[in-house]
């Protein structure tokens, strides 16, 4: 307790003489007003400019004078550090330090929460840049000095939490001081991230989709706010106008997300510093064409422990790929010219960050761009020109260490922050590290330290073989103690010239006082190193491929000429099925179709005895997304299926190997009004932005039935519960949205809705519906809505009841996407047949047969074939369900979904006739590139197995050589269906 | 509120039953079908063939150029193809009617150790979805409860019955338990990464099921003062009556139940699922175990797997001797289980010879199922269970039946479905 009282006394009183306006009543007023000189160093005055034996002047916290003839003031202390090196401190700008992260709300209420729980601020609770970390922020001394010992100087730190999250606090990591001075900066950044608050239990948004739309509404409305339009106050959207100039460091989790924000960014001319994952090598030119300033960690992942062969087979080559290909991440971010920081965030220990930095240059990544990511560039990302140098006038933050900092046998000695101290390996404890002949007792030991400052360790042997001993170097005192069994052997002794010999008195087991020295044996070094450096194996990186596993594409395909000869063509035109025919390719473009064609220089494939289709167009896939449901409001038109296009999905790669070539991926059916489209070519290697097609006609999924009104969830509490619902919904979204359109077209000023923006297209004939549908009442009903409130229905997608309504349908120009045969899951799909699609087609309706399963969707032939099964439908009909039928569905048939010529070239190539059973697609065409074929897909699984052996080779090694493992981890992939609800994380 | 909708739901279903196909008569005049492609499930094909069948049972299977009297009806079936009835084997038809309706659904009951949970009983022989099989070619199913440890006891019926006793036609064929995976999910909800780890669980909870038996044998070989009701059901294990259906995937798994199996000294041993038999399909033959895959219309398990390795493994272990025919567990597998002519038929576009694709689920299931004394192939003196095809019936295009019989009785090919179907047809006509 007393110490405690002490304790405080003395810090206050610290404090006290810390803030010179402050009265003190303590003793008489002092001032420490002393000027420190470090000479003869080595100094890094910025990552580029080097002084040789210059000398660093510093007073007050601050650099005063820095140089090779800086005079040094009589009154100043002096600190030699000849062979000493002086870098800038480390500056980290996305960290958490101080602040305790909220723990996450819990409820006890079955109820789900919807609305907002704060008053006075944003309708959504994790909209939160009003949060002031200050408010939370606790010096963490402890944690400070892992930062210090690592050599960082200044951290940036914020609340971790919500999608805004508030400004940043810069701090230099100053334990010797106060708040008063270490707060350098209060509002040095805004932070940002696709998590939701833990703080608040509002569902919305409910998918990284969902977020994206949030963010884009929030600045819609924090700019409409600006001009003072809004009635209320809003403390969240006053504080986001006023933190609008400050850094924006965007949080992401994976490099697609990296993508995503940036992408919002962009719309709204804001362009943020993203914290990558350290996965940025995977697409290292899409992450050079965001112009973002990055903040990269250096996490890397351990190898597999791959012993166990039956698991080794398991893992996947994407996961094996990333232990191999992860520490050549900064080293491939930097020759492409991507600026970026270092972060020691998402380490579990910041003692790992130089072990792992030294991995990355030993993987060619370059001293100099690593000093400029630690120092420089974090300074230049926050604008702040007093840290991360030495420059006059700057924080005195440096380090001070025996060598090249990124040098592994290097010692880091101090770090100084803003003019104070921390010891981090002291400097005057000398290196004793060496072999030494020890003679006592008329006995002569090998000795041999090892270790750094304080940690120094020995091991004795006599004659190879190890002694039980003890060492200790404290205070420039050695002690040794041999246990032997004659007995034991005590000395203490110091070293004299500098460590090459030490000396001094030991005592035997029986008290008896004698004398010890040791020498410092000399190495004869040099040709063991040679052959070590032979010995240390070389880095071998596997290549990255597009995407970045096992199917991947090194390069991808190109556009070529190709010429199919004398194939069974099934163009789903009026031209029907033209036998012996040849069709040229070109260009990207179906260029002739016709007997005896020659093209100069084309590809020549013969298509004896096979068949050549259009590419199969599915209306309603959920493949090559990251979210489907943005499930947390009755309508969600704001989002968009196109803001989270996966194209590393494996299932684009499967899904051409039936002969698919394009999709729509929809949003799923938790919702009445759902999110907008995503229509894709299933460009296997792309990136998002290219699978998604050029001017894509603009779609949007409704949905109806049980999945919209919760008949699954045993609490629903959200409108509508009742189909009677459903329809009142869509009417109250559409009277507003007629509502809103008519201001925003009268040209008075409006809040810039995305939701209603969305379904103003609609009323305008710019967007189409995709509407999830089952039973015939529900049908009808939105066919009058639309009626009433002047749209159009433009497809009912699974649309079971639908032979019921057919001659609706026809009347009112919808068409249907049907199942081929699915029923009898939930209580709508009793009445569910599968003469449907025959039915509705009979009637004059244009059919589609979709798949809504990534398995369906890779034979989707064969489902077209069951129409000819159920209802009598023709091949040429049955064909046209999957090919022009779904294309002229999604507007795009004057593109693709028939081989006429002008058409886009997405063509497939089947070893039978298409709707066979027995048919495999050979070769999968889009525009002209070779996307899937059956030869080439044979030499991948080799090349698989092929790496993977390769992988675990390594890993083996990895672990022989006593390198960490992990255990085996096996991925499974997501399967997202219409009714899949994720959940986005805090 | 709850009562009014289950008791309506309760009248729908019954409002459903009221609408099935009646059950055909016994067959009281022979039949005569010639000209027909016969398939006859034991992997012979006879072109313009003959088969007659008279009081249930087959009495000629040739060519049609015999010189033979035709008995009874005589159908023409030239250019068309005639089949076993197809049999499909672990499925759950009957047990449960609508999946998303807790009300329909029988097919798993409480408790992990349940051999003497018999499927039979709760087989609705008037379900809506087991009519629907009928069109497709698919007659007769192994009806098999599933969850828990030991899932309970399976039967086999005929797909035209008026009650479950007239469908049986094995009953209480064999014991299904699912066999412990040697991996495990993170719980996710307790922020583990959701991805599969070796379960360090794997043995002891195969020891348990080890013990169980090995229990169950004591109990049976004892005085059994006081009746255990489960173990009184494994008796079939032990005396060869019973065939014991192990659902297990993985290689490591499937050896190490097929191991337990035999030191238990149980003879009859299905692999039900066998992801992975095909790596240790010579281990599978020598222990004369055979295999019911899962359908082959489902994903590969990891993103490096070929496109087509669930499509391929019938061949490989066909290849190698190993007695195959298909299952149907999995998502809607009642509705999808009439589209396995065409799993079949996928498994012979990936290798496997058209008449062995039909064996699968004719011959080679009859044999695991232990009926093929009296049905599973077109043979003189077993049961007239057999359809017409106008084309090849692994195919989409080419099932399309004209005439199906069980045990000689011509049944209905019409269900709630085809009744909608020219319900509606009729109404755009008009």
């Amino acid at each position: 307790m007393k110490k405690l009282f002490f304790l405080l006394f003395f810090l206050s009183l610290s404090i006290a003489n810390a803030q010179d306006y402050f009265p003190t009543d303590a003793g008489v007023k002092t001032t420490e007003n002393t000027q420190t000189a470090f000479t003869n160093a080595t100094i890094y005055v910025t990552s580029k400019k080097v002084i040789k034996k210059g000398t660093l002047l510093i007073e007050n916290g601050k650099v005063v004078a820095i140089g090779r003839s800086v005079k040094v003031p009589n009154n100043a202390k002096t600190i030699n550090l000849e062979s000493k090196t002086i870098y800038p401190s480390f500056v980290d700008i996305y960290s958490n330090f101080g602040i305790k992260k909220p723990s996450r709300k819990t409820s006890n209420s079955r109820r789900t929460q919807y609305e907002a729980s704060r008053e006075g601020y944003y309708w959504n609770d994790h909209i939160r840049p009003d949060v002031n970390p200050l408010k939370d922020f606790s010096f963490d001394a402890k944690q400070a000095k892992e930062f210090i010992d690592a050599g960082f100087g200044v951290v940036n730190t914020h609340m971790e939490d919500g999608i805004i999250r508030g400004n940043g606090l810069l701090v230099a990591l100053n334990p010797n001081s106060s708040d008063a001075y270490r707060i350098l900066n209060t509002k040095s950044a805004q932070y940002l991230s696709f998590n939701k608050s833990a703080t608040s239990l509002q569902v919305y948004p409910g998918s990284i989709m969902g977020a994206m739309a949030l963010l884009r509404q929030t600045y819609n409305d924090a700019s409409w706010y600006a001009k003072g339009n809004m009635k209320n106050k809003d403390l969240a959207l006053e504080a986001l106008n006023d933190n609008k100039n400050l850094v924006q460091i965007f949080k992401t989790s994976n490099l697609l997300d990296a993508f995503r924000a940036d992408k919002v960014g962009d719309e709204f001319g804001i362009q943020y510093t993203i914290v990558g994952s350290g996965d940025e090598y995977e697409r290292v030119k899409d992450v050079k064409k965001t112009n973002a300033n990055f903040v990269i960690p250096i996490n890397f992942s351990s190898a597999y422990d791959v012993s166990n062969p039956l698991l080794a087979q398991k893992i996947s080559l994407r996961d094996m790929r990333k232990w191999n290909q992860e520490p050549s991440n900064l080293k491939v971010l930097a020759e492409n010219g991507v600026n970026f920081a270092l972060t020691t965030n998402s380490l579990k220990s910041i003692k790992s960050f130089h072990k792992n930095l030294q991995k990355a240059i030993k993987y060619g990544f370059s001293k100099e761009k690593a000093l400029e990511a630690l120092t420089s560039i974090p300074a230049n990302i926050l604008g702040n020109s007093k840290i991360g140098n030495l420059n006059q006038g700057s924080y005195a933050n440096f380090i001070i260490t025996s060598g090249d900092i990124f040098d592994a046998k290097t010692t880091l000695y101090e770090n100084w922050v803003q003019g104070a101290k921390n010891i981090v390996n002291d400097m005057s404890i000398k290196d004793l590290s060496g072999n030494y002949m020890l003679s006592v007792n008329n006995k002569s030991y090998n000795l041999i330290i090892s270790g750094k400052g304080a940690k120094q360790t020995a091991v004795v042997k006599l004659d190879d073989k190890k002694i039980k001993s003890t060492f200790s170097f404290k205070d420039n005192w050695i002690s040794i103690t041999l246990n032997e069994d004659s007995g034991y052997t005590r000395m203490m002794g110091q070293t004299i010239n500098a460590a090459n010999v030490m000396q001094g008195t030991a005592f035997d087991t029986l008290g008896n006082e004698t004398y010890w020295s040791a020498s410092k044996k000399v190495k004869k070094e040099s040709k063991k190193k040679s052959s070590k450096k032979t010995k240390e194996k070389k880095i071998v990186v596997l290549p990255v491929s597009y995407p970045n596993l096992g199917f991947g594409n090194y390069e991808l395909p190109k556009t070529e000429t190709i010429l199919i000869k004398n194939a069974t063509v099934w163009t789903s035109e009026d031209a029907g099925i033209l036998k012996n025919t040849d069709v040229l390719l070109k260009d990207g473009k179906i260029e002739k179709i016709g007997k005896n064609l020659q093209a100069r220089g084309a590809k020549l494939i013969d298509g004896t005895n096979k068949h050549l289709t259009a590419g199969i167009v599915d209306e309603h896939s959920h493949i090559a997304t990251s979210a489907v449901n943005e499930w947390a409001q009755n309508s969600t038109a704001e989002v968009t299926i196109e803001d989270v296009v996966d194209p590393n999905d494996i299932n684009i790669y499967r899904n051409l190997s039936g002969g698919t070539t394009t999709a729509q991926i929809l949003h799923g059916s938790a919702n009445p009004i759902g999110g907008r489209s995503a229509i894709i070519k299933l460009k296997w290697g792309e990136n998002a932005e290219n699978m998604i097609y050029n001017n894509s006609p603009k779609f949007i999924k409704f949905a109806l039935g049980e999945n919209v009104k919760q008949s699954r969830s045993p609490n629903g509490t959200r409108f509508p519960q009742t189909r009677m619902g459903v329809e009142q919904l869509f009417v109250d979204y559409f009277t507003r949205a007629k509502e809103y359109d008519a201001l925003k077209k009268s040209g008075k000023p409006y809040r810039k809705d995305d939701e209603m923006e969305t379904l103003a297209e609609i009323l305008n004939g710019e967007r189409h519906i995709s509407c999830h549908s089952y039973v015939q009442s529900e049908i009808n009903m939105l066919m009058k809505v639309a009626d009433k409130m002047g749209f159009k229905v433009n497809t009912f997608t699974h649309i079971l009841e639908g032979y019921k309504v057919a001659d609706k349908m026809k009347q009112h120009g919808v068409g249907g996407s049907t199942f081929s045969d699915w029923w009898a899951y939930k209580y709508e799909v009793n009445d569910a047949i599968p003469y449907n699609a025959a039915i509705m087609h009979n009637a004059g309706v244009t059919v589609a047969i979709n798949s809504d399963d990534r398995e369906m969707s890779r034979r989707l032939n064969q489902e077209a074939a069951k129409t000819i099964k159920y209802g009598g439908m023709s091949e040429l009909d049955a064909w046209k369900t999957v090919t022009i039928n779904p294309a002229k569905l999604l507007h795009l048939d004057d593109r693709v979904g028939s081989i006429k010529e002008g058409k886009n070239a997405d063509v497939v190539l089947w070893s039978h006739h298409p709707m066979s059973i027995y048919t495999k697609a050979e070769k999968t065409i889009i525009d002209g590139r070779i996307f899937f074929d059956r030869t080439k897909d044979k030499e991948k699984r080799v090349a698989i197995q092929k790496e993977k052996s390769t992988l675990i080779n390594m890993m083996l090694n990895e672990k022989m050589n006593g390198g960490k493992t992990k255990p085996p981890m096996i991925r499974e992939d997501r399967n997202f269906e219409c009714d899949t609800l994720e959940e986005l994380k805090n | 509120m709850k009562k009014t909708i289950y008791s309506l739901l309760f009248f729908f279903l019954i409002g459903n039953i009221l609408a099935q196909q009646t059950p055909a008569d016994k067959q009281n005049m022979p039949f005569s079908i010639e000209g027909a492609t016969a398939h006859l499930g034991n992997g012979e094909v006879i072109e313009n063939a003959l088969i007659m069948f008279n009081k249930g049972k087959i009495t000629f299977v040739g060519s049609a150029m015999a010189k033979i009297a035709r008995v009874g009806n005589v159908i023409n079936a030239t250019g068309k193809h005639i089949y076993p009835g197809f049999i499909a084997a672990n499925a759950t038809l009957g047990l449960v009617e609508i999946d998303a309706v807790k009300a329909s659904d029988d097919e798993d009951e409480i408790g992990a150790m349940n051999p003497h949970i018999r499927s039979i009983i709760a087989y609705n022989a008037e379900s809506k979805v087991v009519e629907s099989m009928r069109p497709n070619g698919v007659l007769m199913a192994q009806i098999t409860p599933r969850g828990g440890v030991i899932s309970g006891t399976s039967s086999v019926v005929q797909l035209d019955a008026w009650n479950w006793e007239d469908a049986a036609i094995k009953t209480d064929d064999g014991i299904h338990i699912n066999w412990p995976s040697s991996f495990t999910r993170g719980r996710w909800w307790l922020g583990e990464d959701p991805a599969l780890k070796p379960d360090t669980k794997y043995s002891e909870r195969t020891t348990q099921l080890k013990m169980y038996f090995e229990n169950a044998k004591l109990y049976l070989a004892g005085k059994k003062e006081k009746t255990h009701l489960p173990y009184e059901a494994t008796a079939g294990l032990f005396n060869n009556s019973k065939r014991f259906y192990i659902h297990a995937d993985g290689q490591k798994e499937i050896t190490d139940a097929v191991k337990m199996a035999k030191t238990l000294g149980i003879a009859k041993i299905t692999i039900v699922g066998g992801e992975g038999a095909d790596k240790i399909a010579d281990f599978l033959v020598s222990k004369n175990v055979s295999v019911i895959l899962n359908r082959p219309h489902r994903n590969p398990d990891s993103e490096d797997d070929a496109y087509d390795v669930t499509y391929t493994i019938a061949k490989t272990l066909t290849d190698k001797g190993v007695l195959v025919s298909i299952g149907m567990e999995g998502q809607m597998e009642r509705m999808n289980t009439r589209n396995i002519p065409f799993y079949a038929g996928t498994f012979a576009a990936h290798g496997l010879a058209k008449e062995e694709a039909v064996k699968l689920i004719t011959l080679n299931a009859a044999k695991i199922l232990g009926i093929d004394a009296f049905t599973g192939s077109l043979e003189v003196g077993k049961d007239a269970t057999l359809f017409i095809s106008e084309g090849d019936a692994l195919e989409m295009r080419g099932n399309r039946l004209t005439a199906a019989f069980i045990q000689g009785r011509k049944i209905s090919l019409e269900t709630h479905q085809t009744k909608l179907w020219k319900r509606y047809a009729k109404k755009y006509k008009s």
